[in-house]
């Protein structure tokens, strides 16, 4: 394993590992039992936030890419899902489908302008097209600019299961992240997942080698676009509400923010580090500026002295990769 | 000519000198970010946060000890400017040797910290502050009414920043920090002490953002979010202009104020969002920025 | 046998206890204060209507009655999501009966759809849009102290009246400035009157000075502002910067609270005009409420948006109390509609069929710094709007309960 301090952002990882396997069956037994101890919107939202963060760290972790503008593949997709439900009267899978797939689009535009650049300025890059997005949602009529879009109906899902209920709809919102989750766990395991770690290594050396590293850049920018889409328009279905928040810079720091805590380049790194600032942010809720201070505080200390993450501490503990 | 676009020529030449008042902060912002940057690699995204500290200070020393505006010039500067050096010493200072993207989430989380104090303390609402009785009043230059104080702002920066871009690129102790950017240990070997130039060009840029702060006291709101609303506009320009030039900085700062300024008067709400098209557009464009080279 | 019997009893009062309809859930009224607790709007909302609340259930338990009550506040940040996910929390999990106050439209506006779905109780004092007794009114939600068509219909109306016959607004460009901008034009074209111009700007600007230029380009006699809170102070702060008072024109803050008063000064607010339902110096009932009110807020006097929280909270308890359960939002709601109101603030009054509070308006002017003599001493009254001409008619609204 390469010591995080000599100057890389994340740790390479190793091909999936028995501890990793034992890992997923704990979390899924967790996320099964959740909603008859805590309370189901709660863990709905660490949910969507959890997907949202892995989709984020699939750029960081693994292509190497920190892009300041994830927001707007959530908030277009909450969008598109939240008019496709209330205004065109889909049903919900349909609507969510239709928001992952703008956000999908919206990578591929972004995506192709963003990749020409590194480091820096690729992060400077996303910031800038996601100011521009906001704008647009801003100011367009369908957005309802600072009312955002309210009265989203949760529906029914194929007609048959009704939505309305909170504990069915966390069933179903589990099944969407696991979905999300596994297919980004296929693609770290897979031989394009080695190419994205070889170009994130050494991108001159792999380019000497033959891959063309501006497509396999732009193809992890796109599905993690798509899949923080997901979360994004299944977010929009479970408040039944769209708006501003989802699609401005801070929350392109947030999820920022959990995947640092969670550990950059850890497989289950964003999801504990999701679950960690949705309990932090509702508990801390009453006491106002207090979230912000324990946000920053959070951010300092895990880039002083806690660069791996929780996961990725407790990995490193085991001497496993998580 | 100007009936085409809808708007009288005194209309447009009001809104450009607002513009150019506007770039005034945007270019002593952004000359702390681009010096910061410049000689140190290290992207402080606390400088909005150290802006906003200045302000507070300039109110501090009225509300508690009575001194007025032109004591706060000299004093916020320097107190802010000293704890940047304590924030240097303590922690930037490990982060050197790591890619400089730790450095700005260090000091992003810094930012956060700072401002939710701040705003644990005082609310989100501003704090009233007023303006200098010498700079009331205005003068009535027939097209608009300019208030002195705003020309005192346009003026106090351009005069800062000249001399920070002269000291920076034309005196001895410039040249020592330009070279010890490019090559630390040769310079160190000369038996310069590099590690404090580094603290005391961060407290120096730190303190730009704070004298900023003082001038903006008497106009904007002193409120805890004041820096967080300005700097990413800031950071755009300090992209555009080039991410370590200081005359890069000047210049973009004051030319996308106008911009921005043009923009409010043909499409106000989009306002808050040009300078970004256009830091799109220079980035594709020419990716080092417009006076920048690349690193 | 003992132990099946104490069952069967157990089970008998476990149904009893299910019906919610035929007793107070948890056994006590819980009210949930949410509003913005540290941002633009903290002033004329924030803690202070904690403690309006507090004191509606002081004088309650005072007069005799016998409920308990309990009171938790919360920061919905003027966030809409914020506030749905706090109100469903409340409302959900946490046995919230009622949320008061909420400003900010786009938020009440949410939790208006949230009681709704709950079926719980919303009684809303401090957001402005006249939709939530239009468009969007619920059987769960009644609109009290002010809103959108009685600000343009007040402050509007007299100004136009009074001389004000040309018009340019600055509005703050989201879905309240655009219904205030929109309601007040109404008024001044049915007046006579002439819009010259309109800007928008962005919420929470900090610096006014090119939106001013072109206010006073136009050379409209009076700038209108249809905005709130921070917007309205910079506003107000840089447009005597910017001689405008001195140009010729006059300002008018077409939402204008107590707070802003005294965050502006009576030097840069004097002689701007308003409408308000509540002032603090009116009789001695409000001074009275003033004085404990002040105790307990660190000094600051309260606005009409607490006074609408400690009025509409008694008003609730005795609704309440005459149906001896709070578990069905809508059969409260509909009493507290079927019974006229009478509290020590607004009076006597009434809650009409689209949820709307019905009280007099009042027009104020900002007194000089020459002409007020003790703290807070900010307005003279201008002229009384009475009750049944302040706030839209019934049938004008299109809400969906009126018309049927």
């Amino acid at each position: 394993m390469v010591d995080v301090t000599n100057g890389r952002l994340v740790d390479p990882a190793t091909p999936a590992t028995r501890h990793q396997q034992i890992a997923f069956v704990v979390m899924l037994a967790c996320l099964l039992g959740a909603p008859f101890v805590a309370y189901p919107i709660f863990l709905m939202k660490a949910l969507c936030f959890a997907l949202f963060a892995c989709a984020f760290n699939l750029l960081v972790g693994y292509a190497g890419l920190l892009s300041f503008g994830h927001a707007m593949f959530m908030g277009s997709a909450s969008y598109i899902c939240a008019h496709a439900a209330k205004v065109w009267g889909l049903p919900p899978e349909l609507a969510v489908l239709t928001g992952t797939v703008v956000a999908a689009a919206l990578g591929l535009v972004t995506g192709a302008l963003a990749i020409r650049r590194q480091g820096i300025y690729f992060a400077m890059i996303t910031l800038a097209l996601a100011q521009m997005i906001y704008f647009f949602c801003l100011q367009a009529k369908f957005t309802g600019g600072e009312d955002g879009i309210q009265k989203v109906p949760r529906g029914h899902l194929f007609g048959m299961i009704d939505l309305g209920n909170d504990l069915t709809l966390y069933y179903v919102v589990l099944v969407v992240f696991l979905f999300g989750f596994l297919a980004i766990y296929r693609t770290i395991h897979s031989p394009f997942g080695q190419v994205l770690k070889a170009i994130r290594e050494n991108e001159p050396r792999a380019i000497s080698l033959g891959y063309k590293t501006e497509h396999y850049k732009l193809i992890a920018f796109v599905l993690s676009a798509t899949l923080a889409g997901l979360a994004g328009a299944t977010k929009a279905i479970v408040f039944q509400l769209a708006s501003l928040t989802d699609v401005n810079w801070p929350m392109s720091g947030e999820v920022v923010l959990m995947t640092l805590l969670g550990g950059l380049g850890t497989v289950f790194g964003p999801v504990a580090g999701a679950f960690i600032v949705i309990a932090l942010e509702s508990y801390l809720a009453q006491l106002g500026a207090w979230v912000t201070i324990v946000q920053g505080l959070i951010f300092a200390v895990c880039v002083l002295t806690f660069r791996r993450g929780v996961i990725g501490e407790f990995g490193r503990m085991l001497k496993r990769t998580l | 000519m100007f009936e085409l676009l809808g708007i009288s020529p005194q209309a447009l030449f009001g809104q450009l000198l607002i513009g150019l008042i506007n770039g005034s902060f945007y270019a002593m912002l952004s000359l702390g970010l681009a010096v910061i940057f410049g000689l140190l690699n290290i992207i402080n995204f606390t400088h909005g946060a150290q802006y906003m500290m200045g302000a507070f200070c300039a109110w501090f020393l009225l509300e508690y000890s009575g001194l007025g505006y032109w004591w706060a010039l000299l004093v916020a500067p320097i107190v802010v400017g000293l704890t940047g050096v304590i924030i240097e010493r303590l922690f930037l200072k490990h982060l050197y040797k790591l890619d400089h993207l730790y450095g700005l989430l260090l000091t992003f989380g810094i930012a956060l910290i700072v401002e939710g104090l701040f705003r644990n303390k005082f609310g989100s609402s501003g704090q009233p502050y007023r303006i200098p009785g010498e700079l009331l009043g205005g003068q009535n230059l027939g097209f608009m009414f300019l208030p002195n104080y705003r020309a005192w702002v346009v003026v106090a920066s351009v005069v800062v920043c000249l001399a920070t871009w002269y000291v920076i690129e034309r005196t001895k102790l410039g040249s020592y920090l330009r070279a010890a950017t490019e090559n630390p240990s040769l310079v160190q070997a000369f038996g310069i002490n590099v590690p404090r130039m580094i603290t005391i060009t961060y407290g120096f840029g730190v303190a730009l953002a704070a004298f900023a702060g003082v001038l903006a006291a008497p106009i904007y709101q002193v409120s805890p979010q004041m820096g967080s609303n300005l700097i990413i506009v800031v950071f755009a320009v300090v992209v555009i202009g080039g991410m370590g030039s200081i005359l890069g900085s000047i210049v973009t700062g004051f030319g996308l104020g106008v911009i921005e300024g043009l923009t409010k008067v043909f499409y106000p709400e989009a306002s808050n969002t040009v300078i970004f098209v256009v830091m799109g557009i220079v980035l594709l464009i020419k990716p080092a920025g417009l006076f920048g080279r690349a690193h | 046998m003992k132990i099946t019997r104490s069952l069967m009893l157990a089970a008998v009062v476990a149904l009893t206890a299910g019906t919610a309809q035929a007793q107070l859930t948890n056994g006590e009224i819980k009210i949930g204060v949410m509003n913005d607790m540290s941002g633009l709007y903290a002033d004329l909302g924030g803690p202070g209507s904690v403690v309006a609340a507090q004191l509606a259930a002081e004088d309650y338990a005072a007069a005799g009655g016998k409920t308990k009550i309990s009171i938790i506040g919360g920061d919905h940040q003027n966030k809409p999501d914020v506030g749905s996910s706090l109100a469903r929390q409340w409302y959900d999990a946490d046995g919230v009966d009622v949320i008061v106050d909420v400003p900010t439209s786009s938020v009440a506006l949410a939790i208006n759809q949230v009681a709704a779905e709950k079926n719980k109780v919303f009684l809303v004092s401090g957001a402005a849009t006249s939709d939530l007794t239009g468009k969007a009114c619920t059987p769960n939600t009644i609109h009290w102290t002010y809103d959108t068509w009685m600000l343009a219909n007040g402050t509007g109306k007299a100004i136009v009246q009074s001389g004000g016959d040309s018009w340019f607004f600055l509005t703050a460009d989201y879905a309240f400035g655009h219904a205030l901008e929109a309601d007040t034009s109404a008024v001044v074209k049915a007046n006579g009157g002439k819009v010259l111009g309109a800007v928008r700007h962005p919420l929470n600007t900090a610096d006014f000075s090119s939106f001013l230029l072109q206010a006073q380009a136009s050379k409209a006699k009076i700038i209108g502002l249809a905005n709130a809170g921070g917007d309205t102070i910079n506003a107000i702060k840089q447009s005597s910067e910017f001689g405008v008072v001195q140009g010729g024109q006059n300002l008018a803050g077409l939402l204008v609270f107590l707070s802003d008063v005294n965050s502006l000064g009576l030097k840069t607010a004097q002689g701007l005009i308003l409408t308000e339902t509540w002032y603090w110096d009116m009789n001695d009932n409000n001074r009275a409420f003033t004085k404990r009110f002040a105790a307990k807020n660190g000094g600051k006097y309260p606005t009409m948006a607490h006074a609408g929280v400690y009025s509409s909270l008694s008003h609730y308890f005795k609704a309440v109390d005459a149906l001896k359960a709070d578990g069905d939002g809508k059969v409260v709601v509909a009493k507290m509609k079927e019974m006229p109101t009478d509290d020590p603030l607004f009076g006597k009054g009434v809650v009409r069929k689209d949820g709307r509070k019905i009280h007099p308006a009042y027009l104020f002017e900002v007194k000089k710094p020459e002409e007020s003599k003790y703290p807070y001493d900010y307005y003279k009254l201008k002229a009384t709007i009475p009750a049944d001409q302040a706030f839209r008619p019934l049938n004008e609204g299109g809400c969906p309960l009126v018309s049927g």
